[in-house]
């Protein structure tokens, strides 16, 4: 095995390298390999979000496939006949009793279901706390902005994903989520009945909606997030990964081990770690018990009635709007109590899909960027991105607020009012309170770097004086403090034809918002003259 | 990177690495100090301890595959484990613990090949750190200006921008081909039937008895005692051949008993009550969810999905909640042989608001 005969190469020769010679003239390779197999890969625990999405969307690929070879998408209605005593002979649809055996009647079947289920979770977790890593460090300046813009789309299609999927089951709880889509188009004026009436197949809840969202969950979402996820890989290799600020790190090198064989090993064992606790957490801990809930039926609810965790925010604003908020004009219904949270959520949701090109426009810095920044160095961006988690945060609460009443025995009126506190005034507090933090951070660190660490050592001068001896900071930890830049606000000058337009005036003043106060790395000038003034 | 604003003799520092590519590229309102300090190089490497120990790094060796054997012993013992406990047939408990045995072979499984692959990686394989060289994302100038031109030449020859008539015309072909397209999305739906009739009518009509949900029996208004309150669906709804959900997700009612000086009844609506007895719409005017919890000492019924709370007493307004409207009443009445029955349809749609209700 260890040698094979060629007539072009008389030498003995490894069965690697004879097994990629064959493949290499047959498909050219060769050329990919060396490109990409010793490219430097830069490591942080951080960069291991992103991996936690792409892992468990592999696991949700593989148990769904699974599971579509037992789940029947019908609605017909049939008798339970399984294996679940309690359901036996009740009235429910295909979709549901095939839910049921898969859970109770086919071996393995309900690990499957709950490591799909579980899956979808953590994917969607990752993406956010992914996304979460991408903006507080600035990885989506120049010339990674599309890849942000492929990223968050990916997070609106894995929320899809997951709602089409828990919907699929046709139990009382997703029947009830259903339910309430249903109320929201309807809520959309000129098209929403229509909209409705269409999507359900006729009349909530019609017999078409989980044939439906079938095909959507495992023909069209899936091909769309497999090609962006393939679309966002490819941006990472043609951009190179990001790094944090080191020595000998710079904006023209990436540094780390090779992909083969250091970072492939550390990746792919990262795979199966996740793959495996998913299967831990699937082998202990149920979830979505649809035979608790019992087959759809559009009279009973059961109370604490919630969707699945990432579409909590949206849950959360419906009922956070108050009473009234809906009045017929021109001969028409018009429920703001629909329309207002539907267009909340979708400016915020452009806010955040654009704010690289809004950042990008304040700075005009055309450069491309990849040394990540530290939250702290940018400190108007890290409170703008505190606002948004508070308001998410506070519309997500939202969505739980009879069982936040119910649990520390508050009023459901005292709850909401609380909530549409936090979502309203709550950001402000927190941008405040990040932009604060962000610039004593970053007066700590120059504090650092101009006169050292406190080493606790004290002295006594021989004047009587005592004082703490500061440790100077060696050149590497220095540089991870200094080197940084910041940005001055724009002053706003003519054009090349005088003019001072509307748009200059618009980014100085978004400019000023952005970067009056700021605070500079030290300079060695600092440093050096710094150096006998204190101690 | 020469602006008048920030320009610098050494741009070394945090930004040597801009200056190194991009002369002509813009910083923008970034601020490039003279002075700063310059990057100090890559620190010494640091070896591990199993580079240095080849004791410790035999133990790591041994780790690794006792990690990869344990991962076989894993999988035989999920196969093993989906042959010892099977699934027998109304037993809860078996599925509980075939789920867990069958689970916990399969996470050490892939546990162990996990944990032993990385430490593989970091503890045994060569430590190297490489260092690629970044180039700009767009390539060089004359790459781009040749894709420039390609596009260039292509206009020309094909006189995309010269032959306007041509090409608006394609725009405006390219803009209605989709169209045929949309309009199949009608057939989505029954082609016979149109939404609004549909949301306007229930199954409710002059006559009808109340039942009990889910068992269809008739209610007489001798058992709805005071505090009381039902689950109602019209009679019949449960001998459905079709559309039993669709109808009930409209017809499905609440029948609550008040003391009848409690009640400030609607104008108009003073004969729609029976000594008391009220029947309201389930299905809430937000967004249509059943407005299932009634609090009897206050006659407050509330929505479990978004809290939306309506006071039965005063015609079911909205007290709290995001929902506007109060509950639709349907009116009743008793029959000759005591059974509560509906004088009529709802005067209005039940359920949530859409566009064409007024």
């Amino acid at each position: 095995m260890t040698t094979a005969p060629s007539a072009t190469a008389p030498q003995k020769r490894s069965f690697t390298s004879a097994a990629s010679v064959y493949v290499n003239e047959r498909t050219s390779i060769a050329g990919f390999v060396k490109e990409l197999g010793r490219k430097a890969f830069p490591d942080h625990w951080s960069f291991l979000l992103g991996e936690v999405a792409l892992f468990s969307f592999v696991v949700v690929l593989i148990s769904g496939t699974f599971l579509t070879f037992f789940f029947q998408a019908s609605m017909v209605e049939v008798h339970y006949d399984g294996s679940y005593v309690p359901l036996k002979g009740v009235e429910m649809s295909v979709a549901m009793a095939s839910t049921l055996d898969i859970s109770f009647d086919i071996r393995g079947g309900l690990f499957v279901r709950q490591m799909h289920h579980w899956a979808a979770l953590l994917f969607v977790a990752a993406i956010g706390l992914h996304m979460l890593r991408i903006f507080f460090t600035g990885a989506f300046r120049k010339p990674r902005e599309l890849n942000w813009v492929i990223g968050f789309t990916l997070f609106i299609l894995a929320m899809a994903e997951g709602f089409t999927g828990y919907s699929l089951p046709d139990d009382l709880l997703s029947g009830n989520g259903l339910r309430i889509i249903d109320g929201m188009v309807k809520g959309i004026p000129l098209i929403g009945t229509w909209t409705s009436f269409l999507l359900f197949g006729g009349e909530f809840p019609g017999t078409q909606i989980v044939g439906r969202l079938y095909t959507l969950h495992i023909l069209l979402l899936p091909a769309l997030v497999v090609a962006l996820v393939a679309l966002h890989l490819v941006f990472v290799v043609v951009h190179k990964h990001t790094q944090y600020a080191g020595p000998g790190k710079t904006q023209q090198n990436a540094v780390g081990p090779p992909i083969l064989p250091i970072y492939a090993a550390k990746a792919g064992g990262f795979f199966f770690i996740i793959f495996g606790v998913l299967a831990l957490i699937a082998s202990m801990f149920t979830i979505n018990p649809i035979w608790n809930y019992g087959p759809y039926d559009p009279s009973p609810v059961s109370a604490g009635t919630q969707p699945d965790w990432y579409i909590g925010f949206a849950d959360g604003a419906l009922r956070l709007i108050p009473p009234g908020w809906e009045f017929v004009w021109l001969d028409r219904t018009w429920s703001f109590n629909i329309l207002v949270p539907l267009i909340v959520i979708g400016v915020f949701i452009v806010l955040v899909l654009i704010y690289p090109f809004i950042e990008a426009w304040i700075k005009g810095d055309r450069r491309e960027h990849h040394i990540a920044d530290r939250p702290r160095n940018a400190p108007t961006r890290t409170a703008i991105g505190a606002a948004g988690v508070t308001f998410y945060a506070g519309l997500w609460a939202a969505a739980s607020s009879d069982i936040l009443a119910t649990h520390f025995s508050l009023t459901m009126e005292g709850v909401i009012h609380a909530l549409q506190a936090v979502v309203i005034i709550g950001p402000f507090v927190a941008y405040f309170i990040a932009k604060r933090v962000c610039i004593a951070l970053q007066k700590k660190d120059r504090e650092i770097v101009l006169h050292g660490y406190e080493s606790g050592r004290i002295v006594k001068l021989p004047g009587g004086e005592f004082i703490e001896v500061h440790q100077p900071l060696d050149e590497y930890d220095r540089w991870k403090l200094v080197s940084y830049e910041s940005y001055a606000p724009l002053m706003i000058r003519p054009n090349a034809r005088g003019k001072i337009t509307v748009g200059q005036r618009l980014r100085a003043s978004f400019s000023r918002w952005f970067f009056e106060d700021r605070i500079a790395p030290v300079t060695r000038g600092e440093l050096e003259s710094g150096h006998d003034t204190h101690h | 990177m020469a602006q008048d604003d920030h320009s610098g003799a050494e741009l070394a520092a945090a930004d040597s690495s801009h200056a190194a590519h991009d002369i002509a590229v813009s910083p923008g309102t970034a601020v490039i100090a003279a002075d700063s300090f310059e990057n100090p190089g890559f620190p010494p490497h640091r070896t591990r301890v199993t580079d240095e120990n080849p004791k410790r790094e035999k133990r790591a060796q041994r780790t690794v595959y006792t990690l990869f054997y344990l991962s076989i012993l894993g999988s035989v013992w999920a196969i093993a484990a989906y042959m010892l406990f099977p699934i027998e047939s109304n037993d809860v408990g078996a599925v509980r613990l075939n789920n867990m045995f069958f689970g916990l072979g399969a996470t050490l499984a892939l546990l162990a090949i996990g944990f032993g692959v990385v430490h593989w990686g970091k503890a045994i394989m060569a430590d190297v750190e490489l260092i690629d060289e970044r180039h700009p994302i767009g390539g060089s100038p004359e790459t781009q200006a040749a894709a420039v031109k390609v596009f260039t030449d292509s206009d020309q020859e094909s006189g995309f921008t010269r032959r306007a008539a041509i090409r608006n015309s394609l725009i405006g072909a390219l803009l209605v081909f989709p169209l045929p397209a949309v309009v199949l999305f009608r057939g989505f739906a029954p082609q016979d039937q149109v939404p609004v009739e549909l949301l306007s009518h229930t199954m409710w009509k002059k006559g009808t008895r109340l039942a009990l949900d889910p068992s269809g029996v008739p209610i007489k208004a001798a058992d709805v005692t005071i505090g009381s309150a039902f689950h109602v669906i019209p009679e019949g709804l449960q001998d459905l051949e079709h559309g039993k959900l669709e109808e009930k997700a409209k017809a499905a009612v609440l029948l609550m008993r008040l003391e009848p000086s409690e009640l400030n009844e609607a104008p108009g609506k003073e004969n729609w009550s029976y000594e008391g007895i009220v029947a309201y719409s389930k299905i809430c005017t937000h967004v249509g969810c059943p407005v299932a919890l009634y609090e009897q000492h206050t006659h407050h019924l509330l929505c479990p999905c978004h809290q939306s709370q309506f006071d039965v007493a005063n015609h079911c307004e909205v007290i709290f909640g995001p929902a506007a409207r109060p509950l639709p009443q349907l009116a009743i009445a008793v029959d000759d042989e005591g059974y509560l029955i509906a004088q009529h349809d709802f005067k209005e749609p039940v359920g949530p608001s859409f566009w064409e209700r007024n």
